[in-house]
Parts: C-alpha cells; sequence; structure tokens
C-alpha cells in the first residue's frame, strides 16, 4: 500500500475542505479519497488498485447522514447508514423489502456492519483483470490497453450494456433495488448540493475508466426513494454458485403494483448480467396492462435480454437471467394475490 | 521528521490533524509514511501506539500489541479469520485501519473471564468445532456478535449469518452445534 495523509473531518465542510479544489483532478485514481467502511478503499489500496495520497475519514459524519426516515412521501437513508442497518430497520423490511432482502444478501454478516450505503453505491467491478495490478490489459483501470476479458475467463462477465471496450459486471445489489424504485442520490460538492437519479448516475461502458457521474470530490450524504403502491409488493431474487457470501450471477430487483390480477405498474432491475445497474424498461412494458402468468413474465424476461451480447463463458448468463426474473416475478405476483 | 507528519488520533475525539490549506494535498513530492500516535481501547485496556497510518486494526494487534490469536487469513475482507468486535459489533480487522477506530475493541484474548471460558469457547470445545483451529478465533468472536443480534434462532439462521467465516477445515457443523449449545447459556447471561 502507498504512504498516504489520514485525516477525520468533523463536519461536511471540513470534508470538503480536506478535499481541496484539486486543479487537475485524476479521475482514474483520485489523489483524495474519502473513507467511510473502508472495505472497497483498503481492499484496492492494498492491491494499489487505489493509491490516494490522502484518506478522509468521513465516519464523524455518522450523527448527520446515519439516519434512516420514512416519510409519506418516501423512504429517505443517509449515505453512513451502515447495510445491516438498513437491512434490519423493521420499517424497511416492511414497506421496502426490495431495499432489505438486496442488503441482506450482500457480502457477510461482518462488511455489512462495517460497509456504508453510499460507498456501497461506488463499490468496483470483481473482473480479475481489473483487480490485478500485475496482469496487462484493462480499460477499466488503463485506458487504451485493451480488455483482457474479451478473450480470456469471462464467466462472470456482464452480458447487457456492454461494449468492446469492456465487459465487467457491476457486482452490488443494493443499487439494483434502488434503481427499480426509481431513487435519487443527494450528493453535496465543491459547486453546492445536488439531486441526481440515481440510474444516471452510472456511466456506460464508452470509457470504462469513468463509471459515475459524480463530480471530483463531490460527497454523497444520501438516498431517496419515491414512495409507490409497488415498494410493499417487492423483492430481490439472488442467484449466485453459493447459497450465501457471493456476488451474484444474475440477480432481479422486482416491485409490482397488481390490481385485479392486472400489472398496473412494474419496476424491475437486473444484477450479475449488466455492465451497470440495469433497469429493465421493456420487461415493465411488456407486463403493463397484462394478467401475471408464467407465459406473460417469460415473454418480458425475453424482452429484458433481447440485447444482451454473451461471450464464450458467459452465455448461460442469459438463459439464468431470464429465469431469475421469471421466478422473481412470480414470487412477488404469489405473495400479494 | 517533520512536525506535521505526526497527528494525535484519540478515541472519539474532536476533529483530527489539521486539514491542508487548499492545494497542498494535492502536491505532496515525497512518499513519506504518515506516523501517528492512536489511542486505543482493547480487552479493557487503555492502549497507545505510534503507527504508520497505513496500519490495520489486526497488523497492530499482532504486530504492536502482542495479541496474536486475532488471525489473517486473507486480509481482503474474504475469510473472515480476522474478525474482532468493535464496540461489540463485528467487523473484519484487516479492512480497518487503526487509525480510524472510534470504539473499544474486543479480541479472543479478551473473553475468558477469571479463569472462566466465554460460553461460547466452552462449546466449541465441547463440540469439537476446530480441527486446525486457525479460524477458530474469528468464528468465536463472529458467534457471540451472532447470537446478540439475534440471527442464530434457527440453524438455517446460524449458517446465513455466519458464512462470512469460512473454515478451510470445514467443521462447520460442529461450529453451528456450538453456537446452538451457548445461544441459550448466553441469553441467560
Ligand atoms: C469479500 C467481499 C464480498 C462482498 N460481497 C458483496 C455482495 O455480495 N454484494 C454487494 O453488494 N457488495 C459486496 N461487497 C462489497 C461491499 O458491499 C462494498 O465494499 C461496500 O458496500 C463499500 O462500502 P464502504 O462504506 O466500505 O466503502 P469504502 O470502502 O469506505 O468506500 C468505497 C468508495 O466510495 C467512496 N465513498 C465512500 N463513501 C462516500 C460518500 N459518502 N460520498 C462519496 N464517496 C464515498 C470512497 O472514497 C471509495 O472510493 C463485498 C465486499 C467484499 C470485500
Ligand atoms: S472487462 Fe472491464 S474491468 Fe475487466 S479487463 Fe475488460 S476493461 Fe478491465
Ligand atoms: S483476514 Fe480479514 S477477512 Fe480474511
Ligand atoms: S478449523 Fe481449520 S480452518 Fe477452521
Amino acid at each position: 500500500m502507498r504512504a498516504f495523509a489520514y485525516i477525520r473531518a468533523d463536519s461536511t465542510d471540513s470534508a470538503l475542505r480536506g478535499m481541496g479544489s484539486p486543479t487537475q483532478p485524476d479521475r482514474l485514481n483520485p489523489q483524495v479519497q474519502y473513507l467511510a467502511g473502508g472495505t472497497l478503499l483498503l481492499d484496492l489500496m492494498k492491491l494499489e488498485v487505489l493509491s490516494p495520497h490522502q484518506v478522509i475519514d468521513i465516519n464523524g459524519l455518522e450523527s448527520e447522514y446515519g439516519r434512516i426516515e420514512l416519510t409519506e412521501g418516501g423512504l429517505h437513508l443517509g449515505a453512513l447508514v451502515r447495510m445491516s442497518q438498513a437491512a434490519d430497520d423493521a420499517r424497511v423490511r416492511r414497506d421496502y423489502p426490495v431495499i432489505a432482502q438486496s442488503l441482506a444478501q450482500a457480502a457477510s454478516a461482518q462488511i455489512r456492519n462495517m460497509a456504508s450505503l453510499g460507498g456501497n453505491l461506488l463499490q468496483r467491478t470483481r473482473c480479475t483483470y481489473f483487480r490485478d495490478t500485475s496482469w496487462q490489459g484493462c480499460n477499466k483501470r488503463q485506458p487504451g490497453s485493451g480488455c483482457a476479458a474479451l478473450n480470456g475467463p469471462n464467466r462472470q462477465h456482464a452480458v447487457l450494456g456492454v461494449s468492446d471496450q469492456c465487459i465487467s459486471t457491476y457486482p452490488g445489489d443494493f443499487a439494483q433495488s434502488l434503481v427499480a424504485l426509481g431513487a435519487t442520490v443527494e450528493t453535496v460538492g465543491p459547486t453546492g448540493r445536488r439531486s441526481v437519479d440515481l440510474e444516471a448516475l452510472y456511466r456506460d461502458a464508452q470509457q470504462p475508466e469513468l463509471e459515475t457521474n459524480l463530480l471530483p470530490g463531490e460527497l454523497i450524504t444520501g438516498i431517496r426513494v419515491p414512495a409507490g403502491p409497488w415498494t410493499r409488493n417487492s423483492a430481490y431474487l439472488k442467484i449466485r454458485d453459493r447459497v450465501s457470501y457471493e456476488f451474484a450471477l444474475a440477480s432481479a430487483a422486482v416491485a409490482l403494483d397488481l390490481s385485479e390480477g392486472r400489472v398496473r405498474e412494474a419496476r424491475i432491475a437486473l444484477g450479475g448480467v449488466s455492465y451497470r445497474p440495469w433497469r429493465a424498461r421493456e420487461a415493465e412494458s411488456v407486463l403493463k396492462g397484462q394478467p401475471l402468468t408464467q407465459a406473460n413474465a417469460t415473454a418480458a424476461a425475453r424482452a429484458a435480454f433481447a440485447t444482451a451480447r454473451p461471450r464464450a463463458q458467459n452465455a448461460f448468463k442469459v438463459e439464468l437471467g431470464q429465469r431469475t426474473l421469471v421466478r422473481a416475478l412470480l414470487q412477488v405476483a404469489g405473495q400479494t394475490s | 521528521m517533520q512536525r506535521r507528519d505526526f497527528l494525535k488520533v484519540t478515541l472519539a475525539g474532536p476533529a483530527l490533524g489539521r486539514l491542508p490549506p487548499e492545494g497542498e494535498a494535492h502536491s505532496r513530492q515525497e512518499e513519506a509514511p504518515t506516523r501517528l500516535v492512536v489511542d486505543l481501547t482493547v480487552n479493557g485496556l487503555a492502549q497507545r501506539v505510534e503507527v504508520d497510518a497505513r496500519a490495520t486494526l489486526l497488523d497492530t494487534l499482532r504486530h504492536r500489541l502482542g495479541l496474536t490469536g486475532t488471525k489473517k487469513g486473507c486480509d481482503h475482507g474474504q475469510c473472515g479469520a480476522c474478525t474482532v468486535l468493535i464496540g461489540g459489533r463485528r467487523v473484519l480487522s484487516c479492512l480497518t485501519l487503526v487509525a480510524a477506530v472510534r470504539k473499544p475493541a474486543t479480541t479472543i484474548e479478551g473473553l475468558e473471564k477469571e479463569g472462566v471460558l466465554h460460553p461460547v469457547q466452552q462449546a466449541f470445545i465441547d463440540q469439537d468445532a476446530l480441527q486446525c483451529g486457525y479460524c477458530t478465533p474469528g468464528q468465536i468472536l463472529s458467534a457471540i456478535a451472532c447470537i446478540e443480534e439475534g440471527h442464530a434462532e434457527t440453524r438455517a439462521a446460524i449458517q446465513e449469518y455466519m458464512s462470512g467465516n469460512l473454515c478451510r477445515c470445514a467443521a462447520y457443523p460442529h461450529i453451528f452445534a456450538a453456537i446452538e449449545q451457548a445461544r441459550p447459556l448466553m441469553l441467560k447471561g
């Protein structure tokens, strides 16, 4: 690990001040990094994929950004709420089960105690070429160096939203549930506060070294999830190589508003199969106004994967992803009827 | 050593160190390690150590405080061997900067009270819940927290909530049995 200066921020202002205003920010390997749970940052610093000069510990801001609030308008999650805190919250489990389930099925109990919701959104791909700096050919780590995974081991890689530059998978679970529910992220940065649609925060695979549209030094302060008749009727289904403590091969976040046997509105996002948290709008429109039958669920799943671009070892994800979505849809429909 | 290389870290103290004037943080030329003085409470004892800012809690426990019961398996958050309690919650000490620790820590060395083993330690012996023993300190700390969190009500819950502690010897069925043995004793207090 490279040497760095460690600073504790005790207020939003001091955190932003610690960031300074770099004249030429290095967005690939930022020289100043916020430290929340550290479960991603320490891991990648040990691997020297990241090597900041300065680490700003923002855990002192927990009193400000560590709360879960439920109002009629929706759910508000502070950026420093821990994964376990939200997963175990009785209100989140009752009114937003897809969120609680996506968190409870992620990582391990220890990691969930450490990891913050803000940091979770910014986790990086587990692609081995990205994590191992002794391996050449990773556009995400070294722009222009190629993508060794295109013709290398790519069983874990994505089939949706990929490009010839990068086929890595967004590894998280929580972001899928949020994207399905249309959540926004609140930030504060050198130029003030703003609110960003979470789905639009994640960039496409054309320029893989840039993953999000966060500005250099911008701090995530919270997440807002709008209320809707579908949030209670929701679930997160995660399929993986072992039943616990493993990243998704395929996952589906599903929320349904059903009335008289028909789908008034479906909210669907997919994980494990896509370059970024993937809202499956095509599948949503197939279901709209229809009864939720096996046939309709299958048609929706087919629509979701119509643009899939499988590689040598991950073609199974096209089938697995569809079956995962079908099962999730029928499960949510079953629990509400 | 320059004076500005010393930052004092106190437990739950106010803001630490000083913030650099704008721009300074980005013009560092030297790779000189930052040294910090950290005040920690481990197993009820106050400790003061001078560390490199890069030091993890795991390495500090093992190499500076002589508490080698906490094990290093992967050093990357994947195995759970380094599990300790901070403020009563189970965390991974390999992914924790020692400078960032704000609450008292408990390690395997702090569980025995006046010669009496903790119920979970005793249960691990009774149930033969280890073979090589390398994962055991982490398993025991994790099991204590698992019971206290209320995630050990059923065998299925134990399996799910203990999945962050790998055992290469695959003593899993015995580990689960040990947790089932210790749980009522712990809840009785
Ligand atoms: C073995 C292992 C298994 C895992 N399995 C899963 C899994 O199955 N599913 C899953 O979803 N995740 C999984 N994870 C990933 C884990 O959930 C993330 O590492 C974690 O959520 C990151 O949160 P953190 O608070 O620790 O982030 P940190 O490591 O503190 O920070 C991560 C990044 O975000 C930045 N950052 C942090 N907070 C903010 C903020 N408020 N504003 C702006 N920037 C910020 C940091 O500067 C850093 O770049 C796993 C991790 C490990 C090690
Ligand atoms: S898939 Fe993306 S992260 Fe993996 S090697 Fe290719 S460019 Fe790098
Ligand atoms: S040594 Fe910390 S999880 Fe493996
Ligand atoms: S007893 Fe050997 S690793 Fe668990």
